[in-house]
């Protein structure tokens, strides 16, 4: 896949930052404001998909990403289950028991384990909409080629 | 017992992501892993069963205690209904992935098809276990769309098409369900099926109430391919993988469809003249035209889908008749016979109709086609899958002294002294129109002059294997309508059924 013009490339590279951070807000604060895991997580894949259009790249690079960003998916996944699975073997013995201490309200770290909670399904989501669209882009470039 | 229960939703979906991330480095870990998540979950059912379901146990996920009696934690409620169905789903599933270790080496993916049916069974799981109508669809939407993928697998013309088809519909039945469920919220104010039957109670029957039920008994009715809803079962059973082909039509019309069916309408809704009514005529409906239909056809694993619509026809029309007896205050003996027979077919079903398309799937292995006219002389040749496919097919047919016969006799018994004079007659009818449609198999496959040049070989252990203990498991499953036996499997599950309201005030008040 070719890239874009050169003032596409600037503008996407000054933006992609900014909204990376933004994702990243998004999802930290998933607890405290409306909006959370799985918005901050669409934003976040939103920043890479913009670097990815406005650059492009060659068909193997991008294998190499998809396969990444799976792992990633399934990794991040599977620690949000361990994570659940920590609630049924200490304390109380319950599945997604909340087995941090809740602190205050209000404040970013708060609210048990909720916020790790946030944070894998919001790298969860990012991986599986960069995943999509990697396996959308990689079928087009091996339609083009044959 | 109360902590084993969670360990059926976290089993299959650790498994299911461990394998995308360890199956990539260890050559063998996917099946060797699958294999044994799924044994293990067998034995565990095993243990609950025989440890005893009489009470249910509700689970109460991040031990969150109800709030002034109301429920606020998501319940996962095991009982003698749930292990049943989740006893099916784990013994299936596990045969199913066993032979899928030596037929799945003709596709690359071997890691995404078992990790996409670990996801299934863990939404299978989900759906029978959970005690919650959001959750309850969440589960459904894992289990069918990992399905759908399923289907696709082989990645073929024909294969995308029944993939596609079986997308729409399935969405328009999620739909559906959805807007069940939401307007069921908006009528309680709350979404725990127990509490939900409480609230319901309460309030009197009127118009909302029953376009609730008939949302919901269209949206499952779509899952489990009852009659005026079949379309998409035929191209999706017979497109899949064939082990997929055993676990869509062994389990997944069960698990997400009749069994959800069963739960919400004896235990979360008032049983109700009309809608048991509507249930047994769609029963009906899909015994008679499933049959009529499959008899034309020659694509093998066309024929068994069509059979299979007929097949979970008699377990609708069982329960739906146990379902009429109760509300019209009948003899309540009569209505739990009718009940027994329509799960007691259930579990055969499962049994052999996961067999007979893994026989499919054995003949498709070695001769490369599903076509009926193209096969031939196949006994010589194949003697484990001839001799399996035989047992089961006896077995669907409703001959003794295969489990087929006696779930069939019961339900026709319960017919009879209930006086459906008409089931019952239609019934014996489709069972022999089953029977010459299956003699049809068997000659066309076994026993007429082979027409292949080429040299074929049986097929190799591991599919045997899961076929010979199925064919086992139709000759064994007959002893199920002894006492002792009943007692353990089956008659917990009928209990659920009859004792409609039980459910929820067993599982609000705790154990």
């Amino acid at each position: 896949m070719k890239g874009l013009t050169p003032i596409v490339k600037k503008i996407a590279q000054l933006m992609c930052g900014m909204i990376f951070i933004y994702g990243i807000y998004i999802v930290v604060h998933g607890h405290l404001t409306p909006g959370g895991a799985f918005a901050g997580g669409i934003i976040l894949a939103g920043a890479f998909i913009l670097l990815i259009l406005a650059f492009g790249s060659e068909v193997i690079k991008l294998r190499k990403e998809e396969s990444g960003s799976s792992v990633s998916e399934s990794l991040s996944l599977l620690v949000t289950l361990i994570l659940a699975s920590t609630g049924l073997l200490i304390g109380s013995k319950v599945f997604f028991k909340n087995f941090l201490p809740p602190g205050q309200i209000g404040q970013l770290v708060s609210a048990g384990a909720i916020p790790l909670y946030n944070i894998l399904i919001g790298i969860e989501v990012a991986a599986a909409i960069i995943t999509i669209f990697l396996a959308l882009i990689i079928f087009k470039e091996e339609e083009e080629q044959r | 017992m109360t902590h084993l229960v969670p360990l059926y939703v976290i089993l299959p979906l650790a498994t299911a992501f461990l394998i995308p991330v360890i199956g990539r480095m260890v050559k063998g870990f996917q099946k060797t892993l699958f294999s044994a998540v799924l044994l293990f979950l067998t034995v565990l059912t095993f243990y609950i069963l025989f440890s005893g379901v009489d009470q249910p146990v509700a689970y109460k996920i991040g031990g969150w205690e109800p709030v002034a009696g109301v429920p606020i934690a998501i319940y996962l409620v095991m009982d003698g209904l749930s292990a049943l169905v989740l006893l099916i789903i784990s013994l299936i599933g596990f045969l199913a992935g066993f032979y899928a270790i030596s037929y799945i080496k003709r596709y690359t993916a071997e890691n995404n098809f078992y990790a996409l049916l670990a996801l299934m069974i863990a939404g299978m799981n989900g759906v029978v276990l959970t005690g919650d109508m959001f959750n309850l669809y969440v589960f459904l939407e894992i289990a069918v769309i990992a399905s759908y993928a399923l289907v696709a697998f082989g990645i073929e013309r024909t294969e995308l098409e029944a993939s596609f088809k079986y997308q729409v519909l399935g969405g328009v039945a999620s739909l559906l369900i959805l807007l069940g469920v939401a307007m069921l919220y908006w009528k309680t104010q709350t979404l725990n099926m127990a509490h939900i039957s409480q609230v319901l109670a309460q309030s009197e029957n009127n118009a909302f109430l029953t376009f609730t039920q008939i949302l919901l008994i269209s949206g499952f009715g779509l899952k489990a391919a009852m009659i005026p809803f079949h379309a998409w079962l035929p191209d999706a059973h017979s497109s899949a993988p064939a082990p997929i082909s055993a676990m869509l039509s062994g389990v997944l019309i069960k698990a997400v469809g009749v069994y959800a069916l069963l739960r919400l309408f004896f235990n979360m809704f008032a049983i109700d003249f009309q809608i048991s009514l509507v249930i047994t005529a769609i029963g009906t409906l899909s015994m008679v035209i499933g049959v009529l239909l499959a008899i034309g056809q020659w694509d093998l694993k066309r024929l068994l889908a069509y059979h299979s619509i007929s097949q979970m026809g008699y377990v609708v029309i069982g329960v739906g008749m146990g379902m009429i007896l109760l509300v019209e205050g009948g003899d309540r003996s009569v209505a739990s016979l009718a009940i027994a027979g329509g799960l007691f077919h259930l579990i055969n079903h499962a049994v052999f109709k996961g067999l007979l398309f893994l026989n499919a799937g054995a003949i498709e292995h070695v001769t490369g086609t599903r076509n009926l006219k193209m096969m031939g002389g196949l006994f010589k040749t194949l003697p484990v899958t001839s001799t399996t496919s035989l047992g089961a097919s006896l077995s669907i047919s409703g001959i003794p002294p295969f489990n087929g016969f006696f779930s069939k006799l019961i339900i026709i018994v319960a017919a009879i002294q209930g006086e459906f004079y008409l089931l019952a007659a239609l019934a014996v009818v489709v069972s022999i129109i089953t029977l010459a449609s299956f003699m049809k198999f068997q000659r066309y496959a076994f026993f007429d002059q082979p027409k292949f040049s080429k040299k074929i070989r049986e097929v190799p252990f591991t599919m045997r294997f899961s076929m010979i203990v199925l064919v086992i498991l139709c000759l064994g499953l007959s002893l199920l309508i002894f006492p002792g036996v009943r007692e353990i499997i089956l008659s917990p599950a009928v209990d659920v059924l009859m004792e409609t309201t039980n459910y929820a005030t067993t599982t609000l008040t705790g154990m």
